[in-house]
């Protein structure tokens, strides 16, 4: 009885451990077989498509959406300290710093890294990935790294535009709602905003998420169990694994980069 | 869809972001400010206390910014703070110039407000500011009205 159990705990976690090292592997194989897409750029752009331009639509309207009522929402509490001035400050530091890169990589890993496990995996229940292998095209260098690097790519590009958007969006509230001057929005923020401190951190930040929500999608999508099945579980990791990992390191990195 | 659009679209995603850069630099954050930092000379002052003062705070002079605190450091021997201020070139104060620490607002931030004296000539690279004037500590002043209350009675 007990030593049922203890099996079943060891099994768990020498299996944990063995994903873990795959992956690794995994991304090591990835990063080695990236200098091969600089001669295959097409590769990469169509990549870029399927995973940047695609996603560009939800992030937009998620900015503008977000920006605008992040303006609604502090108007409320700070106008009671008379300070709804400072509504610009609010709305832009806290994109910049945090809702930026959290939101577009929560996102990303919604809409691109749940296509980039399906499709992946379902080239490889479809034997499309062996097939490749038959015929002495890499899968690594022709499959995987353009995705992986499209990802990468995509993720900042996504970030600035999120935020743009979104600093656009408390714009409109703040000055067609709410009544506060054009010039006040644009200078207090200017004032108080450092290009350093914020904008590139923030850009840092979603570097980060973007790596991390790539590799686990682009490797549950190679890893997967090849049934239908096993891929619907693996599209749901990758969202709930991209999700948590987003969450957690941004806690981490806000710490290091913001430190109070 | 074929190749070239796919290049177009990639293409316009990529000026986008490009764009959303520029404006978050420019329009956002203050690297516009940046750029003019070969342009100002540094001038110093000792406060007894600067309150609330931060480096980047503004110099202002009438109500005009013309330069922002550089510096914040503590002199060991007077007990007193020390603020390097750098004032953009075009303007020019002249030697009995007094400084003072005051308070946008009740409650708001805290800036460096110069007062022009009458002096010929001007201060320059490394100039100091002779007359200053602390900061109102709010915490201060509602103590000493206390006090003087308590002791009407």
């Amino acid at each position: 009885m007990i030593s049922n159990w203890l099996q079943k705990i060891g099994h768990n976690t020498l299996s944990r451990f063995s994903r873990i090292g795959k992956g690794g592997m995994f991304l090591l194989q990835t990063l080695l077989s990236l200098p091969y897409i600089l001669g295959k750029p097409q590769l990469l752009i169509r990549q870029l498509y399927s995973v940047g331009v695609q996603t560009l639509l939800i992030i937009l309207v998620a900015g503008i959406f977000i920006g605008m009522v992040l303006a609604l929402q502090s108007y409320i509490v700070l106008v009671d300290f008379g300070a709804e001035e400072s509504i610009s400050l609010m709305v832009s530091l806290s994109i910049l710093r945090e809702l930026g890169p959290v939101f577009t990589g929560l996102l990303f890993a919604g809409r691109a890294g749940s296509a980039l496990t399906a499709e992946i995996g379902l080239m490889k229940s479809t034997e499309q990935l062996s097939g490749m292998e038959m015929m002495a095209v890499n899968p690594m260098k022709y499959v995987i790294a353009p995705r992986f690097l499209a990802g990468i790519i995509s993720v900042p590009l996504l970030t600035l535009i999120f935020m743009a958007v979104a600093i656009l969006g408390g714009f409109f509230v703040a000055t067609e709602m709410l009544g506060i001057y054009e010039g006040v929005y644009w200078s207090q923020m200017q004032a108080k905003v450092d290009f350093h401190e914020d904008l590139i951190n923030g850009l840092i930040k979603s570097l980060v998420f973007g790596f991390v929500v790539v590799w686990i999608a682009v490797f549950e999508g190679y890893d997967c169990v090849p049934t239908s099945e096993g891929l619907g579980q693996a599209t749901t990791r990758t969202v709930v694994h991209g999700s948590l990992a987003i969450l957690g390191l941004d806690f981490i990195l806000t710490a290091l980069m913001f430190n109070v | 869809m074929n190749t070239r659009n796919i290049e177009i679209l990639v293409g316009l995603f990529i000026v986008m972001a490009v764009l959303a850069m520029v404006m978050l630099s420019l329009k956002v954050s203050n690297l516009a400010s940046y750029g003019s930092d070969d342009d100002v000379y540094e001038i110093r002052a000792e406060f007894e206390n600067i309150g609330g003062l931060k480096v980047r705070s503004p110099v202002s002079a009438g109500g005009v910014r013309v330069g922002k605190v550089a510096d914040i450091s503590y002199n060991n021997e007077q007990f007193t703070a020390v603020v390097t201020m750098s004032i953009e070139d075009g303007y020019q104060f002249p030697l009995d110039t007094s400084a003072s620490i005051l308070t946008a607002g009740l409650l708001g931030e805290q800036f460096v407000g110069l007062e022009p004296g009458g002096d010929e000539e001007f201060l320059a690279q490394g100039g100091e500011i002779e007359l200053t004037q602390s900061a109102l500590v709010l915490e201060q002043i509602i103590g000493q009205l206390l006090y003087s209350k308590a002791q009407e009675e």
